[in-house]
């Protein structure tokens, strides 16, 4: 087989020629986060890699990295979005959340659907579940009493491999006041 | 029955879920060593090839590359049985096949360095069907596999390790039967159990005797039980992370430890190599491919009285344990099928397809998937409802079988047909049940119809357990296990075992880390093992612990040990609660005090798991959907019911109950090369695809351990995909003898297409 991409891997290599040097800023679970263009964040970077790489947030986390599987899932100006698919660069002033930023920090208090996740057992391996959550928590936020089918639909785009999808929607079904 | 213990049988928040709700547990690729590098591994784009010329001079001059290896420059360890697996070789046998290593600084240098590296390939002829692979002049697949065709048995198991089921005599069980029927049967459809989480390790060598991996893996221990001969017995300690799902995948995890390893030795410096889903589909662990042509006699009451066949296995280019999948698969088979007459031949083949692997049903969900659609043909001659020929044909108190060892086991535990006619029950299948063929309901172009599958494993008590109970004076305890967390929240329910025979709160109950260095022996979490075995050693530690403890505190208390008890870390004379001392003034604050526990190979016990299945087939269409299950099951004792339901429902993926609709990996078989490797193409459930689950757990004590329980999560899938199978037939009057049931095969079997 014949080399292939040659130069385009070494022009991939070097990230600062043709950007204007430029910082962006992402308030990240409330902290602000300046970032240089070209020096943090590559053109070509996601969010997800920015925020796990970069930033240091490993609550993101990373499984097809290409938009199908929901793992992802951060929350931007309250919008769930796979990071994934998001460019670091296109998110310059937004406010983001991911699941390190849910838990109230200074009285160490979790969200009501960090609990209810943990009382209804509602993950075994837990690597969706922080991507679960804060879609289950944008749809909360629009909608606080959605139905079973709702919270199936805002869900759909989310992969479990585990089997939790039932312990899932029981769980969110009690936050949003309709357990049983 | 939770009610007389104070842990076991309720519900309890996992150990980890603080640390999963919140973002903070730690999965493999969330942990950066100081002075870490990343691995990454060039890929054969052809599904056979010789290397001509590797040219890697590019690639090792590229800033930020620390390592390339090829076949010239690796370590010589070689895997599989026989070997076959060296780390890295000069012919390539499936597509993703590992041509090149290449460690550097970041992630992204590693993978430029890979579009550097210069191969010349001469392209063989490939073979992709199993029963083509052993004829004369198919092409060969590796030089220690002649006529690619295993050698069979398996040294880790014993030398009698079961290879085949022959027992009685099957022309005299042939002469005696009502009915003879015969069926060929595939499940090839060599699904991905496909975690989240893809496959990763860190290997970091600490000096040139010491190793230390950490591994995304169901069973670290394992990691080190199978990686210590293979690299040369070096000292190996193994260390697991947080493992973001598995269902047996990622048991050993060899592949990507064994290039980790190379690179990290060729460098001196930790190195991480995580796969990325492309290569999780194309490079790690499908399902074991399953044909099986078998002749069948039965009688009139259901009786079967000989079963005969040959059953292929393919497992793709290569193998880590094929064989003994296949000796459980055998063992398993009849588990199911009591009959005294049996000449089943299994045939594991090798072929030109991406690896199978170690995955949750461990043969024998591929043997029950291929095995009981034919089984059907034979009730249907025969006029047996389903139901009760597995009520009668489930092993039974007083029946035997030959267990992977190639030893007779004697059964000793109970009868599960009260479970299966619960779950009957519950189902409502009396009613729903219609006969061979016939749909429960017709509306239209839907068609409504049942099936029920069965399935169980003895290996709930395979191999060997230990465990240390270490007590502290402030009332504590520690296990020490090393039992990994994939989901099934074993190191919980341990913990509760241990709190329960000391009886303590939960939070006063820690375990260690996953670690081979400070845990005793364990063999790791497969086979539903973890309950009988784990459970054993752990439970014995913990008794050990409190009779030290008692010796100790007898004289205090001026009593004798067998008089004493203890709460919440206090002890007193039974009876006299009041006068408690704590265990500081039996133990001294200077001491800790540890127990010893371990469980050795006990096959005497199975478990059993039967599904019900209703579909609904759109004839026009030949769409087909599962609209509701019923799992069944006993398992003696429940240690946690949410947990063991959530492992139940986890029989819809992971390569289960869905292979039966949907889930396939689809070949090319021009190219050699996967054509759905990838989460959009690679079908899965959604959330809004769910059917009606319910759980159907009786707790009839199993005389296991204390607590009377046994493990049943790993054989949850098994009885599904047939149980769907039957079903679908059922719907649409017509059989189908193969998987999945897409809408061109039902079109098909309906004479639509």
């Amino acid at each position: 087989m014949k080399k292939r991409n040659r130069d385009e891997g070494r022009k991939r290599a070097t990230v600062t020629g043709g950007t204007a040097e430029k910082n962006i800023s992402l308030t990240v679970n409330g902290k602000l986060h300046e970032l240089m263009v070209g020096k943090d964040v590559n053109p070509d970077h996601t969010l997800a890699y920015t925020l796990r790489e970069t930033l240091g947030y490993t609550g993101v986390k990373i499984a097809c990295d290409h938009g199908s599987c929901g793992a992802c899932t951060v929350l931007i100006d309250g919008e769930a979005v796979l990071s994934c698919m998001t460019l670091t660069v296109e998110c310059d002033g937004k406010n983001i959340t991911t699941i390190e930023g849910l838990e109230n920090r200074e009285t160490g208090k979790l969200h009501p659907l960090q609990q209810a996740f943990i009382d209804h057992t509602a993950f075994q391996c837990g690597f969706c579940t922080p991507g679960i959550i804060l879609s289950a928590k944008a749809l909360l936020d629009k909608s606080p009493s959605p139905t079973e089918e709702e919270i199936k639909q805002e869900l759909a785009g989310h992969y479990c491999r585990c089997g939790s999808h039932y312990f899932v929607i029981k769980a969110i079904l009690a936050v949003a006041g309709k357990g049983r | 029955m939770g009610g007389e213990y104070r842990h076991i049988g309720k519900a309890t928040p996992r150990k980890d879920a603080r640390a999963i709700v919140t973002g903070s547990a730690q999965y493999i690729d969330d942990i950066k060593l100081p002075g870490m590098l990343y691995g990454r591994v060039l890929r054969s784009p052809y599904p056979h090839a010789r290397i001509k010329n590797i040219d890697t001079a590019e690639a090792e001059a590229y800033p930020g590359v620390k390592a390339v290896l090829t076949y010239k420059n690796v370590p010589g360890w070689i895997g599989g049985v026989p070997y076959h697996r060296p780390v890295l070789d000069s012919t390539m046998r499936f597509v993703g096949d590992a041509v090149a290593l290449v460690a550097a600084e970041t992630v992204e240098g590693a993978k430029e360095a890979l579009e550097l590296i210069d191969v010349e390939y001469e392209q063989l002829p490939a073979v992709y069907d199993m029963e083509e692979a052993t004829r004369p002049g198919a092409p060969q697949i590796h030089e220690r596999i002649p006529g690619n065709v295993f050698p069979r048995g398996f040294r880790s198991i014993g030398e009698k390790a079961l290879q085949e089921i022959v027992m009685g005599d099957v022309d005299k069980g042939f002469e005696e039967a009502d009915f003879i029927t015969e069926g060929t049967c595939g499940y090839e459809n060599i699904p991905n159990p496909l975690p989240p989480e893809p496959p990763g390790v860190i290997a970091l060598w600490e000096d040139a005797e010491h190793l230390t991996i950490y591994t995304t893996s169901q069973s670290a221990a394992m990691n080190r039980n199978f990686g210590q001969p293979l690299l040369g017995l070096v000292d190996m300690r193994v260390i697991g992370t947080q493992c973001g799902g598995s269902y047996g995948t990622k048991n050993a995890n060899m592949i990507p430890m064994v290039h980790a390893v190379a690179l990290a030795k060729a460098t001196g410096r930790p190195v991480k190599v995580y796969f990325n889903k492309e290569e999780h589909f194309n490079a790690y662990s499908l399902r074991l491919g399953s044909r099986i042509h078998a002749r069948v006699g039965i009688k009139k009451d259901g009786t079967i009285t000989a079963l005969e066949g040959e059953w292929f296995v393919d497992t793709g280019a290569a193998s880590e344990m094929a064989q003994v999948q296949v000796a459980v698969g055998c063992g398993e088979a009849q588990l199911a099928l009591r009959c005294k007459n049996w000449n089943l031949q299994p045939k594991l083949v090798c072929t030109n397809r991406n690896p199978s692997g170690v995955v949750r049903g461990f043969g024998g969900q591929e043997l029950k998937s291929s095995l009981l659609p034919i089984m059907a043909i034979a009730m249907e001659k025969a006029g047996l409802d389903p139901l009760e020929f597995f009520k009668k044909n489930y092993v039974k108190p007083g029946d035997g079988y030959y267990w992977r060892d190639g030893l007779w086991w004697d059964y000793r535990g109970i009868d599960f047909s009260k479970a299966m006619q619960k779950g009957a029950d519950v189902f409502g299948w009396k009613d729903k049940w219609k006969g061979w063929g016939k749909p429960t309901a017709v509306n239209g172009n839907k068609r409504i119809g049942v099936g029920v599958g069965v399935h169980g494993n003895a290996d709930i008590g395979e191999d060997e357990s230990e465990a240390y109970v270490k007590l502290n004076s402030d009332g504590r305890a520690v296990l020490h296990s090393c039992v990994s967390e994939a989901g099934m929240g074993e190191r919980s329910a341990v913990c509760k075992m241990v709190a329960e025979v000391l009886d303590l709160p939960l939070n006063r109950v820690e375990i260690t880390a996953p670690d081979t260095m400070v845990n005793p022996f364990e063999f790791g979490l497969v086979g539903s093992r973890g309950t009988y075995t784990v459970g054993s050693a752990v439970i014995e530690a913990a008794e050990d612990a409190k009779r030290k403890l008692f010796e100790l505190a007898a004289p205090v208390l001026g009593a004798r040990p067998e008089d004493l008890e203890t709460k919440d870390g206090q002890i007193y004379v039974r009876g006299n609660q009041q006068k408690a001392i704590p265990w500081r003034k039996a133990m001294g604050i200077t001491r800790t005090l540890t127990g010893q526990g371990r469980f050795e190979t006990d096959f005497s016990l199975c478990n059993c798991m039967m599904i019900f299945a209703e579909v609904e087939v759109d004839v026009e269409t030949g769409k087909a959907d599962l609209l509701r299950v019923v799992a069944a099951t006993d398992c003696g004792q429940i240690i946690d019911p949410l947990v063991l339901e959530g492992q139940l429902h986890g029989s819809l993926g992971s390569a289960g109950i869905d292979t039966a609709l949907f889930e396939e990996t689809i070949l090319d078989k021009d190219t050699g090369r996967i054509m759905n490797c990838n989460m959009i193409d690679y079908k899965w459930r959604t959330f809004v695809d769910l059917p009606q689950f319910q759980n159907v757990i009786l707790e009839t004590p199993i005389p296991s351990h204390r607590f009377k329980a046994i493990g049943v999560g790993e054989v949850a899938p098994a009885p599904g995909p047939s149980a769907v199978l039957m079903a679908i037939s059922n719907a649409i009057g017509k059989r189908i003898m193969d998987y999945p049931a897409t809408p061109d095969r039902i079109l098909k079997a309906l004479g639509r297409i």
